[in-house]
């Protein structure tokens, strides 16, 4: 069928790699689970047989009027059989049903948890370059095709496949003829199916299509709701909104349409496959065809009968593994997708110089302590000797002739330096896109710079681990992210030790404990959704107060201001200047106003330093930041 | 029972296809059961080596009856189908319609991501149960029905077997689903909420590596999904109770038919072969039929939860309403607030603005300043109607808004919103918005005076350049510019710019201010900024606190007569005091 072909085919290997990790994880259960499978569905399988003896009994019993006591002596044994067999089956389908639940929500579990655990270890490119309703639907969609796959196709198809197995064989004992009989039909059947199901693939596959442009249209509309009612473009945009209704109607219809007439067609082959069997078999006996199979019986009556179930449970298990076509290749492509994400190679960090609490003597001397001390010093073993030196941590960050792409061949930064002393505070300025950002991207390794070197209190900065690098650099970037949790557990985030009072102290250096106490529930209110119940200016708040409890000695504030409007940035630049006080501190604003106390102003173009000094120096330059500064007054 | 009634009303032109569906399932499910009951009579003529004949008949008889249920199934598929999809499209069409006509108030009651929840999913859960119930829903209890009136009527004796096991199976059935379905219940709101706290992640990334809290969040997100597999396992245990509970009917159906009817046609000869074996059948079809309601059962039981939140996007009452007197033509901009409180509900026991008095004459350009929360966005909302007052009046040219034609009175109001968004589509489609009929000059012109045309003729394709969803290809200044030309196209009467510049750097900001001057002198404009630059020349400045007006004036009077216009200025001027 070539519109098979038009499937997304998952790649060789994804399957076996899949039940590999399913075996691994459930090293006992899983082999359990499949042996309870295996035999339950024999089981199932093998009373074919008996009622074909027990029907055989019957006729003969009445051609021979025995009583019921002669029949019963064959009949009783049979059924004692039957009943231990049936209970034996009840066992193992209790047991592989209860054991499918664990195995399949402990299995999808664990991929969640190794797809997060990973996740966490990706470096910031992959979440730039990635679109995070891509990155959901990992979660969501492929996840739950997995489920599909595990709980039901799996088991279906092992089921089912050794019912037909089973069944095949026991049809052979009796007939040939009769089995070749069903061998057409089932054919017959499986060509409706490949012919339909690819049919229905196709549209489920355009459905899919047109389902994800009406969401993404209803998403963008939902949006944009109130730009909508400003322009008064409501019928406008119901007009379009109507289009793209009618073609999900039209593809999602002829999907389910395909679908749904798939199962009555097979069905009815079944049954008219039954019928044959009945009369064709029936013309067998009464003509006493010669027949041939293992057992070397001749046909009769019973058998056909037998033969007749057996066709119904043949051709029934045969259209479940047909069903189940579908799923199993969706929720391969699923798993070949959680796999891409688990095979991204992680942020490496070859760092080894680490940040440990210090004591630090009169003379100078560093000394590794296991407390607190609110002193930090960098840890530096020296792998040539085995010697440790400590280096005092005091947030000097130095660049030397930085260049940087994030795409290669493209150069975002050209021979940027930029000398930062302890303490003092250094201001990016220049229009979006000149890189303003990117610097303070590669200060805390974000990404790698291309060319040049950084060194922080000396320390090439790709030698520091990098979780302590990051923990000695606070950061408040433009958009705040907030967590679902109370704003103490928000503030807290930035020191996971922090008491209830560090974390009201840093709230108060931020400005933020003003509001915070007025909310609902002051400190302890929830916060959800990003902290949509608040405004911007007071989530930037909360982010400010989260940088300050972690204290760090060097602080990147990116536009950390821009949506606080100017009385309220009062408030939180007195607390900010709080912050700041002995802390190097990298800002990115768009108010100038706010960083003309700056020790050094580097104007930024197009990745290029263009200007740099005080803000005194810089006026009297009467350069590019003169302009900038002025530019309004200046066409009063 | 209401929903339901709610959810259906929505069927409209699918009914036929509705109804022939349940026609055609009816005939599927009659000649369903008759077909053991004749494939019997086949079997026991076979058995009794009838005439070749009669045997040939049956065959045909009972082929014929098969191509007949196909095609009604078929057929049924078909229908089906197109009933469900139908009804999705409907409803779909519906609640797209009624959030047009909402309010703002209304937008704010329900978030933007909800109402694509309640268009996606929920709609696709209410087709796919909508499907199952015209489909398996009567086939279910007409087989069940059908099957066991024919095991009587065949069986006698036999049937007993069914006596027993139906109610040990609708009894089992309905306990199971009883438990799990809460347990599904509160494993999916769990679900949905682990879903939401990656989402989180993924979006704080920097936030999460900024700070090194990566192990944190692992371990964070560990405990939640174990916690989830704990419950979830649970849920699906007491679901999988189902197939034993199945098969051991089935199979007690299966030696009692055997054992009894074995003794039946022996002893009493009161029963055939050929009717043995089609009470095992009828058995196999009670129990899926009952398997299948209880199917239906949880399935539907699902998605009520989504047609409520359905019916509740389509049956919130828009707070806002059309004048009945319509007023279409609006004479000038004059803009008039009289005594005007407002509140974003009836129970808010605070009032957002309170006793707001407010003259602007048609022309002039009106800054407004005020603290995070002093409410400026809320005033000028009331403008163009987006909210109703609570008390007062808000007039223009005169009248109060609430005259005017809503579609007038917002063509002649273009507001400019602090939240804006652009569309997917070219630029020159996405500024056609604010005139669908604008020529390309126009739109030329409208981004000169917004300072837009300079950066958009940089693009490669200049305007034909796409906009993706959301706008996320052109930096924040130059989204700023392009809607406030979006807003110049509509030739507006009044202006609104709420915080629209404020990503734009202060020379440009300063030049679109001059080219408002210039070109669009009896417009009037209303500027809400941060920045006193933004604002400094205008002809009155409001200055707003806490929802009230603190002080108007000009640049100058303000700075003698309002100190914290005085404050703010000092510090964005000289940085504070120093």
């Amino acid at each position: 069928m070539p519109d098979l072909k038009k499937r997304p085919q998952p790649k060789k290997g994804v399957f076996s790699r899949l039940m590999k990790m399913l075996f691994s994880f459930y090293p006992k259960l899983v082999p359990i689970t499949i042996i309870c499978i295996i035999f339950s569905s024999i089981a199932s399988s093998i009373p074919d047989m008996y009622i074909q003896k027990v029907v055989a009994i019957i006729v003969e019993a009445l051609e021979n009027d025995w009583n019921w006591n002669k029949a019963s002596a064959e009949i009783i044994p049979m059924m004692i059989f039957l009943v231990m067999l049936y209970l034996l089956a009840t066992v193992a389908i209790t047991v592989y049903s209860q054991l499918m639940a664990v195995i399949t929500q402990g299995f999808l579990n664990k991929m969640r948890q190794s797809m997060f655990h990973k996740m966490q270890n990706l470096p910031i490119r992959y979440f730039d370059t990635h679109k995070h309703g891509d990155i959901m639907s990992y979660y969501t969609n492929d996840i739950d095709a997995l489920r599909q796959l595990i709980s039901q196709g799996l088991p279906t198809l092992l089921r089912a496949g050794t019912v037909v197995i089973a069944v095949f064989f026991i049809m052979m004992y009796y007939s040939f003829w009769l089995t070749l009989l069903t061998i057409v039909g089932v054919i017959a059947m499986i060509a409706v199916s490949k012919f339909m199901g690819g049919g229905s693939a196709k549209y489920f596959l355009r459905q899919q299509k047109s389902l994800g442009d009406t969401e993404g249209y209803i998403q963008e509309i939902m949006n944009g709701q109130k730009v909508v009612k400003v322009f008064n473009h409501e019928s406008v945009c119901q007009k379009d909104f109507d289009e793209i209704n009618e073609r999900l109607c039209q593809d999602s219809y002829r999907a389910n349409a395909y679908a749904n007439t798939l199962g009555p067609i097979v069905m009815n082959i079944g049954n008219i496959l039954y019928v044959l069997i009945g009369v064709i078999g029936g013309l067998l006996v009464l003509n006493n065809v010669k027949n041939y199979s293992f057992s070397g019986s001749v046909l009769e009556v019973s058998i056909v009968v037998a033969f007749l179930n057996m066709t119904k449970q043949f051709t029934g298990n045969v259209n479940q593994v047909a069903q189940q076509v579908n799923a199993v290749v969706m929720a391969l492509a699923g798993a070949e997708r959680i796999f891409n994400v688990m095979d991204e190679i992680p942020e490496t960090d070859e760092g080894y110089v680490t940040l440990v609490n210090a004591e630090i003597s009169e003379n100078g001397e560093v000394k590794e302590t296991k407390k607190h001390t609110g002193q930090w010093a960098w840890k530096h073993p020296h792998q040539a000797d085995g010697s440790v030196t400590y280096t005092p941590l005091k947030g000097d960050v130095r660049m030397f002739n930085v260049d940087f792409g994030y795409e290669e061949g493209k150069t975002v930064l050209h021979d940027v330096s930029v000398y930062a002393k302890p303490g003092q505070k250094i201001a990016f300025v220049g229009a979006t896109g000149a890189g303003k950002t990117t610097i303070t991207n590669l200060i805390n390794r974000f990404y790698d710079i291309a060319d040049g070197k950084i060194r922080y209190d000396g320390i090439n900065i790709n030698k520091i681990k990098k979780s302590d690098l990051r923990r000695s650099l606070g950061l408040v970037l433009q958009e705040t992210n907030l967590f679902t949790g109370s704003v103490l557990d928000n503030i807290r985030y930035g020191k996971l030790t922090a008491t209830d009072e560090e974390c009201i102290q840093a709230a108060k250096l931020a400005g933020a404990d003003d509001f915070i106490t007025r909310l609902p529930n002051g400190y302890q209110t929830e916060l959800s959704g990003n902290g949509a119940n608040l405004s911007q200016g007071q989530r930037q708040l909360i982010a400010i107060a989260r940088a300050a409890v972690a204290d760090p000695p060097v602080m990147i504030l990116d536009e950390a201001t821009s949506s606080i409007d100017t009385r309220t940035e009062a408030i939180v630049s007195a607390g900010m200047d709080q912050l700041m006080k002995g802390r190097t501190v990298f800002v990115i604003a768009h108010r100038l106003s706010t960083i003309r106390n700056a020790n050094l102003i580097m104007v930024l173009d197009h990745g290029k330093v263009i200007e740099k000094g005080n803000h005194e120096e810089l006026i009297a330059q009467k350069g590019n930041y003169y302009q900038l500064y002025t530019g309004a007054f200046e066409l009063e | 029972m209401h929903i339901l009634k709610r959810l259906l009303s929505c069927i409209r032109e699918y009914k036929l296809p509705t109804i022939l569906t349940l026609i055609f399932i009816l005939g599927e499910a009659v000649i369903e059961t008759l077909l053991p009951f004749i494939t019997a009579n086949l079997v026991t003529q076979i058995q009794e080596s009838s005439p070749m004949n009669t045997i040939l008949r049956t065959g045909i008889i009972l082929t014929i009856m098969a191509v007949i249920s196909m095609l009604c199934g078929g057929t049924a598929g078909f229908t089906a189908s197109k009933a469900a999809t139908g009804l999705s499209k409907n409803l779909r069409h519906d609640m797209f319609e009624k959030i047009q006509m909402y309010s703002f108030e209304n937008i704010d009651k329900f978030s933007s991501s909800s109402l694509v929840t309640r268009m996606t999913t929920d709609i696709t859960n209410v087709q796919m149960s909508f499907m199952m119930i015209i489909r398996m829903g009567l086939r279910s209890p007409l087989m069940f029905l059908f099957s066991t009136v024919m095991a009587f009527y065949m069986g006698g004796k036999l049937a007993m077997a069914f006596v027993v096991v139906i109610p040990v199976l609708v009894i089992g059935l309905g306990l199971i689903s009883k438990y799990a379905m809460p347990a599904f219940h509160r494993v999916f709101r769990k679900y949905d909420k682990l879903n939401e706290s990656i989402e989180e992640n993924v979006r704080a990334m920097r936030v999460v590596k900024g700070f090194s809290r990566e192990e944190y969040e692992k371990k964070k997100f560990s405990n939640a999904a174990e916690d989830i597999r704990k419950d979830f396992t649970k849920a699906e245990q007491i679901i999988a109770l189902n197939t034993p509970l199945m098969q051991i009917c089935l199979y007690f159906d299966m030696v009692f038919i055997l054992f009894v009817g074995s003794k039946m046609a022996i002893i009493d000869r009161t029963i055939d072969i050929g009717h043995i074996s089609a009470m095992l059948t009828y058995g196999v079809q009670i129990l899926m039929a009952l398997m299948f309601l209880s199917m239906i059962y949880v399935m539907v039981t699902m998605s009520v939860e989504s047609a409520k939140r359905i019916c509740e996007v389509l049956e919130e009452e828009p707070t806002l309403h059309n004048s009945e007197q319509s007023l279409e033509l609006i004479t000038d901009g004059t803009i008039e607030f009289e005594n005007v409180s407002f509140k974003y509900s009836a129970q808010a026991n605070k009032f957002a603005l309170e006793n707001i008095n407010l003259t602007i004459p048609a022309g002039q350009t009106v800054g407004i300043i005020g603290g995070t929360g002093s409410s400026k966005s809320t005033l000028v909302q009331l403008i163009p109607r987006l909210y109703d007052v609570s008390e007062g009046s808000v007039k223009i040219g005169g009248v109060d808004v609430r005259n005017y034609d809503l579609t007038t009175l917002r063509d002649a109001v273009a507001m400019v919103l602090q939240k804006n968004v652009l569309f997917s589509g070219t630029i020159k489609e996405n500024l056609r918005w604010g005139n669908a009929q604008a020529t390309d000059q126009e739109i030329i012109e409208a981004c000169k005076l917004a300072q837009a045309d300079e950066f958009v003729e940089s693009f490669p394709d200049k305007y034909d350049t796409h906009i993706e969803q959301g706008g996320t290809n052109v930096s924040g200044g130059q989204k700023q510019r392009l809607c406030i030309a979006r807003a110049l196209l509509k030739k507006p009467k009044i202006l609104i710019l709420d915080d629209s510049t404020s990503a734009v750097d202060t020379k440009t900001d300063a030049l679109i201010r001059q080219g408002f001057r210039e070109f669009i002198p009896e417009t009037t404009k209303i500027i809400i900024a941060q920045r006193i630059t933004s604002v400094q020349e205008a002809d009155q400045i409001i200055v707003l606190d806490n929802g009230k007006i603190s002080a108007i004036g000009t640049h100058e009077e303000l700075l003698q007569s309002s100190h914290i216009y005085r404050e703010v200025y000092e510090q964005q001027t000289h940085g504070g005091e120093e």
